[in-house]
């Protein structure tokens, strides 16, 4: 009887559980959906969507009217550029507060986590004149440094929670065995926190490629990534819905695919420390 | 070489003293242990030796110069750590390696240092296994043998031996001892285990509260405590504390006898009490031994088995010549 119940309730949530999923599935769903269907077939009622006839046209139009290579392009030197320059400065300020805490430490990193809580948009116009100022309008490495920036705190929230797990003992064991701080850092911590470092540069990649703000604000042309090639097909031109599915598909398919094969590393990134 | 001077050596934290100034001398090739119970400070001072933590005040000498401020990776002292810290994303040979590898010295010349450490600890079958697939006595030699490989002025010991079970200890305890007598190079030996300490050091450091309450040989400590705190720390079972008129007796404030030096008798003796609890341990036999009115308890041993049961009547002879006396302070007279 008890084991009834179980199998009853193992049933119950695995459908909860898939109709929550597919739920939060269903816009990337129907984008992919309407990205195959024709112009005048994208706008009808859902049935009639569905019921409609498929098509590939819209990618053939989307890659002719603008070069998916150059915007795909920016976004890998955005995003892997933005988490690379931010592990640069992540790791050796995560180093100093996790083995060397001062008093202070904790509301250092309180005080880093507040400026995501800013809102983008206040400080958009200091932000764009200092870029107009330096020469850094549309340009990426203006992009690369903002987006690090916007990371920066999270990368060091995450490595911090990492390194704190290493116990001290073995830093101090490899500086007893002559090891220099750059030493230390280099082949003792780094080689033990890998795990937590690849999760690291999993999301901040996913962040940095989906950020959609300071890329569309601060990009005209030239350092535009694949957030302005789906925003160039929003607005001016009047709604063409299956166009610009077609352009979302293809800006989001490296990303969704690149988070699919790694979403154990991402799972644990993002629930490491809360569940111990 | 590995001559250690500690000259007006402080630490604090913040505001808490846990050493005030101590001034010691370690010489070439000793076998040292800073014994004290937990919190006394002699992990402290070992890893003011070794670097890892900045004096607040004084001058820590290694050969004769001034090492106070130079960094723990070039001091060329080398330790081994409670948690044995080894590398754990690295095999045990390139755990041993590691140091040499610091070192810049050639890949022939680490190879024939690590077969060499390897063989003398026993460790040549696990070179290429990871420290996680290791026992904890394994990982003890393992940290021992990155110790050994860079040929240090002086090995640092860290409570090495507080995570093994008991028959390990007894074991690596005398695997340390032997490396001590080949090697020949000065250890520092930190435990708040006194068997360890009695059977391990040339000169064993009391620590008490960060002060150094004695130094001396173990026998040295063992027969003339300097005060009441050594006389008490040093020595198993502890020695039997008496005060009062019996004290008195002896020109003294209190008096101390070990339980080793207590005869038992059934018939006849000066202190008379009753049998309490019995520890027998083959060889020995301990009793507590009640109601002598001149301690809570004494602690006596007794060679071999004898058959007394819990509340018989027992006389105590304290032997006239191991008694030792205090006066009021607790440090020792004559």
């Amino acid at each position: 009887m008890a084991r009834a119940v179980t199998t009853q309730r193992k049933t119950i949530n695995t459908i909860i559980a898939w109709a929550i999923g597919l739920l939060i599935f269903f816009p990337i769903l129907w984008i992919i959906i309407l990205s195959f269907k024709a112009e005048g077939d994208a706008i009808k009622t859902p049935i009639a969507v569905l019921t409609s006839g498929w098509t590939l046209e819209n990618y053939g139009v989307v890659q002719e009217r603008s070069d998916y290579a150059k915007h795909f392009f920016n976004s890998v030197i955005l995003a892997f550029g933005s988490t690379i320059l931010g592990l640069i400065i992540a790791v050796p300020a995560a180093w100093s507060m996790a083995f060397v805490p001062s008093k202070r430490t904790k509301d250092i990193l309180l005080w880093m986590l507040s400026t995501k809580m800013l809102p983008a948009v206040g400080v958009l116009y200091p932000m764009y004149l200092i870029f107009i100022e330096l020469g850094l309008l549309d340009t990426r490495v203006g992009l690369v440094v903002v987006l690090m920036l916007i990371n920066l705190p999270i990368i060091v929230w995450m490595l911090y929670t990492y390194f704190r797990e290493i116990p001290g003992e073995i830093l101090e064991a490899s500086r007893m065995d002559g090891a220099s701080l750059r030493e230390e850092i280099l082949y003792v911590l780094t080689p033990m926190a890998i795990p937590g470092m690849a999760s690291t540069v999993l999301l901040n990649v996913i962040l940095a490629w989906n950020e959609a703000f300071w890329t569309l604000n601060l990009t005209a042309a030239k350092a535009a990534p694949l957030t302005a090639f789906i925003a160039s097909y929003s607005s001016p031109e009047g709604l063409f819905y299956a166009k610009l599915s077609a352009a979302s598909t293809m800006a989001i398919a490296p990303i969704l695919i690149m988070g699919w094969f790694s979403q154990k590393q991402l799972v644990r990134g993002l629930t490491f420390g809360a569940v111990k | 070489m590995g001559r250690i001077q500690l000259k007006q050596v402080e630490k604090s934290f913040g505001d808490v003293t846990v050493i005030p100034p101590l001034d010691l001398e370690i010489n070439d090739g000793e076998f040292v242990v800073f014994v004290g119970p937990s919190g006394c400070g002699k992990s402290t001072l070992l890893r003011l030796i070794a670097g890892l933590e900045d004096v607040s005040g004084g001058v820590i000498e290694i050969d004769g110069s001034d090492a106070t401020s130079i960094p723990p990776a070039k001091r060329g002292l080398a330790m081994v750590f409670q948690s044995y810290a080894l590398y754990p994303h690295m095999t045990v040979r390139k755990n041993i390696a590691f140091p040499l590898r610091m070192a810049k010295v050639s890949a022939e010349e680490q190879e024939k240092r690590i077969s060499n450490a390897a063989e003398v600890l026993n460790l040549t079958p696990y070179l290429d296994r990871r420290p996680g697939q290791l026992s904890g006595g394994q990982r003890q030699r393992v940290a021992i043998g990155r110790a050994i490989v860079r040929e240090p002025a002086a090995f640092l010991f860290d409570e090495p031996l507080s995570n093994l079970d008991a028959a390990l200890r007894v074991g690596m305890r005398l695997e340390i001892s032997e490396l001590h007598k080949r090697l020949k190079t000065t250890m520092i030996y930190v435990t708040h285990d006194q068997v360890e300490a009695m059977t391990m050091a040339d000169k064993i450091v009391v620590l008490q509260a960060g002060i150094i309450e004695q130094v001396g040989s173990p026998l040295e400590l063992y027969h003339t405590p300097r005060n009441l705190f050594v006389a008490g720390f040093i020595g198993s079972p502890k020695m039997n504390f008496i005060e009062g008129a019996e004290a008195e007796k002896y020109d003294a404030h209190t008096i101390g006898v070990r339980p080793e030096h207590i005869d038992v008798s059934e018939t006849e003796g000066p202190w008379r009490g009753t049998v309490g609890v019995s520890e027998h341990l083959g060889s020995d036999t301990f009793f507590h031994i009640n109601g002598t009115g001149l301690a809570d308890a004494l602690t006596v041993r007794a060679s071999g088995e004898v058959g007394l049961n819990r509340g018989d009547t027992i006389f105590l002879t304290p032997q006239a010549d191991k008694i030792h006396r205090f006066d009021r302070q607790g440090l020792r007279i004559g």
